[in-house]
């Protein structure tokens, strides 16, 4: 048994310590709203936190999330209220949806880092994360509300 | 009277002696630009110049190869690949080099390799150089990197011994040797390599000519 924290709850997960992440959350917690996209770590659809950094669960091994903190797009908050899942709404970012819980959970930590970003900083935290609808210019102009809505408190 | 002044002479050409053979050769006392030879002062003990300038270019072909250059750029992104090309998702150094924002190195890079060909390959301390001490091989001469390498303000402050411990033994280094699925190792194995790094060093640390 391993003993994981995901989205402050405690769990103890009957699973292979060399299971991906992914697996985890999706497969044994039923956590779903992370994606499975390449599982080489190239697409970002299945970025969740890592005690706060934007890993790849596709290719994090159970053993490294052991007793850490996990966030997944189900915690970002409880009830819809982070300013860049109230941005994305407005802006209205997704097309098919797929990438866009890995385009949130990467543009979390960049606007934590970084609460004012420029275009180039947008680019330079979000270049990992693709998106096959090319909803690109939505997600950009989503970042930059949230920047706005985080400053202003979210409301 | 004579005796005192031949004394006195003796002690005076015994100490310059002395004094000479605890210079360290030039290319083993830092500044990077100066050449090995231009500095006074004889040799240490066991210097050979063109021994140690032999073991560099080995130790040189090694520090080119793939394994070790791609995260030694000239650029702020890392290289991928045999061919050394720009690391895909603009992946960017970073003032500490671990990577910035959601594209940190170790978001995908694990703590070993993860088996497969062209999946991401793993260490503990997977980083570039900081942005403040770069360590670019990409580009170097042989006789500049050797250079950029003795240089305490370039090496990270490192000391020739510590140079030479960090070639035997830094894990990341190690690495290079163990790259997982898919990747070519440097041209030496990596105990000739550590050998030929200790003789550069032990030999004098001459600077290739060029």
């Amino acid at each position: 048994m391993v003993k994981l924290t995901v989205n402050q709850k405690e769990y103890q997960v009957d699973a292979s310590p060399d299971m991906p992440l992914l697996w985890v959350l999706r497969d044994v917690l039923g956590l779903t709203g992370t994606k499975f996209g390449c599982g080489m770590a190239l697409c970002g659809a299945c970025t969740v936190h890592l005690n706060g950094e934007a890993v790849r669960s596709c290719v994090t091994l159970l053993e490294r999330a052991a007793g850490q903190q996990i966030t997944t797009i189900e915690g970002l908050s409880a009830d819809n209220s982070h300013p860049l899942q109230k941005a994305w709404i407005q802006a209205d970012v997704p097309q098919c949806g797929y990438c866009q819980s890995g385009q949130i959970m990467s543009a979390a930590v960049l606007l934590r880092e970084n609460p004012h970003p420029t275009d180039k900083d947008i680019d330079d935290a979000m270049t990992g994360n693709i998106c096959r609808c090319g909803t690109y210019p939505r997600i950009r102009k989503a970042i930059h509300l949230a920047a706005q809505l985080q400053e202003g408190g979210a409301q | 009277m004579k005796k005192v002044i031949y004394t006195l002479m003796t002690t005076i050409f015994l100490g310059m002696v002395f004094m000479s053979f605890h210079k360290e050769p030039a290319s083993a006392s830092a500044v990077s630009t100066k050449p090995a030879t231009t500095s006074p002062g004889l040799p240490a003990p066991g210097a050979d110049k063109a021994a140690s300038q032999k073991a560099f270019l080995a130790v040189y072909k090694v520090l080119m190869s793939p394994r070790c250059m791609n995260c030694h750029p000239s650029g702020d992104a890392p290289l991928q690949g045999d061919d050394s090309h720009p690391h895909a998702q603009n992946v960017q150094r970073g003032a500490e080099g671990k990577g910035v924002y959601a594209l940190k190195c170790t978001n995908c890079h694990q703590p070993q390799n993860t088996p497969g060909e062209n999946m991401p390959p793993g260490n503990p301390k997977w980083s570039l150089p900081p942005a403040d001490m770069k360590m670019v091989f990409q580009g170097r001469t042989p006789r500049q990197l050797a250079a950029q390498l003795l240089d305490p303000k370039l090496n990270g402050g490192r000391t020739k011994q510590q140079l030479i411990d960090h070639v035997t033994s830094d894990t990341l280094v190690l690495w290079g040797w163990h790259p997982g699925d898919g990747r070519t190792t440097p041209p030496l194995n990596h105990a000739e390599f550590a050998r030929q790094f200790k003789r550069w060093i032990d030999k004098g640390a001459y600077l290739p000519d060029k």
